[in-house]
């Protein structure tokens, strides 16, 4: 996930067919005023519109909100408030920490002493052995999610396995996973990390089911695409988690949704999170911390409460598209968590937006003048 | 400047203040600087290319590869002095100043019919064809009194551009 250091490239062509046209949605100057009347040399000349936007979008933009993390408001301090401030630093870095490291150590080894016994042992026992090893990592979850006192409160319905059943939900960090595995073992299809993340990855996920896939690999989104369909038409795969968003955004806004899970004939079940940010803010800026970094910022705070929403299943309508179904769906998750909306694609984070934008600017810009240049 | 830390004193918001013709207030100078240091992500002191491109809304701009040059490598006080132009403050002189040395690419004070059409080629791309682009620039240049070869200053774009008025506002957010 450390690709912030590398270059950006421009975006293949097949990341814009997930998204409707930025245009519908975008202020835009030179669009909104409408020019009319003989061209003159001063219409020509003027550049003010297009100077405003650029301008626009350097002092702010939506899309860079996004991914603002919002680090905790600083006290004001006075003879009472300090040295209570300094207990608390204390009391969370000298006590809550090694406790909560303690808790963690010990699930830790519960659990793979449980779960190493289970996967070897029982290797022809497939249905026993796939029922444990899914109460096994719902079990470490919950020590994990113990681990940063998370308090998190359930609603709705829970999730059962059916087939042809997807689940979605906002992403703000790799925890928003953990929180929601501890309740049910949720399958789910992850970007390939490297470290002890990957490591985990590749040998606890699997057991409950885990797709991987590649940004940087432009092919990637058709294999996947069909690993995904596969998944979630077979019987006794655990139902698939989904964040369509595609990447952590900061809990106070969704970017679009790709369209990827609401292509699979499956019904759509969404799942709305949003982390209370008083006592900490869990938005995994991948750009700034590693996941490590971000894990010890956790279990070094008072405590991660949150929300979780288990929303009615949807349904592709008749006569509705993919992007629009992904985009009615988007649209009951971010007013259940209050995300404000905005037209962009997560994946810019990473790649340059494609020059069809441009393109189409300077088609309406060219028939523009030529049609001015007629009138008399 | 405060350039590794993220706090302005006092003396850095007057100075900057003084640098950008006292056209952005106090508080709009704050919030420039902490948009600065988001953008600039290393902290150097400056916003590079990349990191200005990085704005989705900026790359698609179709005058953004100029905008770049201009504002890649500037340090904050350069950079609140080009943005500040686009001050609801800004005369109309001043704002058409900055438009002209959008133009200027090569600073020399003198914008010829070679750096209008580079501007057009920037605005209309494929979709007319340069000879067109040539037509339609001299023809308009004849209509207003210019020949093909003149060159024009800043005061002849004030003159052309000055009475059509012209918007050119930016509203810096302030918390």
């Amino acid at each position: 996930m450390s690709s912030s250091q590398g270059k950006l490239k421009p975006s293949s062509s097949e990341l814009d067919l997930d998204r409707p046209n930025i245009e519908d949605y975008l202020p835009s100057g030179a669009s909104i005023h409408e020019p009319h009347g003989k061209l003159h040399l001063r219409d020509l000349l003027d550049i003010s519109p297009i100077l405003t936007e650029a301008a626009g979008a350097i002092v702010d933009d939506s899309f860079t909100r996004c991914f603002k993390s919002n680090p905790p408001e600083p006290w004001n301090w006075n003879v009472y408030l300090f040295p209570l401030w300094c207990f608390g630093v204390v009391f969370r870095y000298m006590i809550l920490f090694p406790l909560r490291a303690l808790v963690l150590t010990i699930g830790w080894i519960i659990f793979l002493s449980c779960f190493i016994p289970v996967h070897f042992l029982l290797k022809g026992n497939d249905a026993l052995r796939k029922k444990l090893e899914r109460v096994l990592v719902e079990l470490i979850c919950s020590f994990f999610v113990a681990s940063w006192t998370g308090v998190v409160k359930y609603h709705g319905p829970r999730p059962s396995m059916r087939p042809k059943q997807v689940f979605v939900a906002n992403h703000t960090s790799m925890i928003d996973f953990i929180i929601l595995e501890q309740m049910t073992a949720f399958a789910v299809i992850m970007q390939k990390h490297p470290g002890w993340v990957g490591l985990l990855q590749s040998t606890i996920l699997e057991s409950v089911g885990c797709i991987w896939f590649n940004r940087s690999e432009a092919k990637d989104r058709e294999i996947v695409a069909r690993k995904l369909r596969d998944h979630s038409q077979g019987a006794d795969n655990n139902p698939l988690l989904i964040f369509p968003e595609g990447t952590c955004v900061n809990n106070q806004y969704s970017v679009m949704f790709k369209k990827g899970a609401f292509e699979l004939g499956c019904t759509v079940c969404p799942v709305a999170i949003k982390y209370n940010k008083i006592f900490v803010d869990a938005f995994w800026n991948s750009r700034k911390q590693s996941f490590t970094m971000h894990l010890l910022q956790l279990m070094t705070s008072w405590a991660v409460v949150c929300d979780v929403w288990y929303l009615e299943p949807q349904n592709l309508r008749p006569g509705e598209t993919p992007i629009e179904f992904a985009e009615r769906v988007r649209d009951i998750i971010s007013v259940r968590a209050g995300l404000k909306k905005v037209p962009w694609d997560g994946y810019l984070k990473y790649s340059r937006p494609s020059p069809k934008h441009r393109e189409r600017k300077q088609q309406s810009f060219a028939e523009s003048v030529l049609r001015r240049l007629e009138e008399k | 400047m405060g350039n590794s830390s993220s706090m302005l004193t006092q003396y850095d918001i007057e100075e900057v203040q003084e640098h950008s013709q006292r056209l952005f207030s106090q508080h709009e100078i704050v919030s420039l600087y902490e948009r600065f240091c988001q953008l600039d992500r290393n902290a150097k002191g400056f916003i590079s290319a990349d990191e200005l491109l990085s704005v989705p809304e900026f790359a698609m701009n179709l005058l953004s590869q100029r905008l770049l040059k201009m504002v890649d490598g500037l340090n904050f006080k350069d950079f609140v002095a080009f943005l500040s132009g686009f001050s609801a403050k800004a005369s109309v002189q001043q704002k058409i100043k900055l438009i002209f040395k959008v133009y200027d690419s090569d600073g020399n004070g003198k914008v010829s019919f070679n750096d209008i059409l580079e501007v057009l080629r920037d605005l209309s791309g494929s979709f007319i064809s340069d000879s067109q682009r040539e037509q339609v620039l001299t023809q308009l240049l004849k209509e207003a009194g210019y020949s093909k070869d003149t060159y024009l200053t800043l005061d002849d774009f004030i003159k052309i551009l000055g009475s059509s008025g012209l918007r050119m506002e930016v509203e810096v957010p302030v918390d």
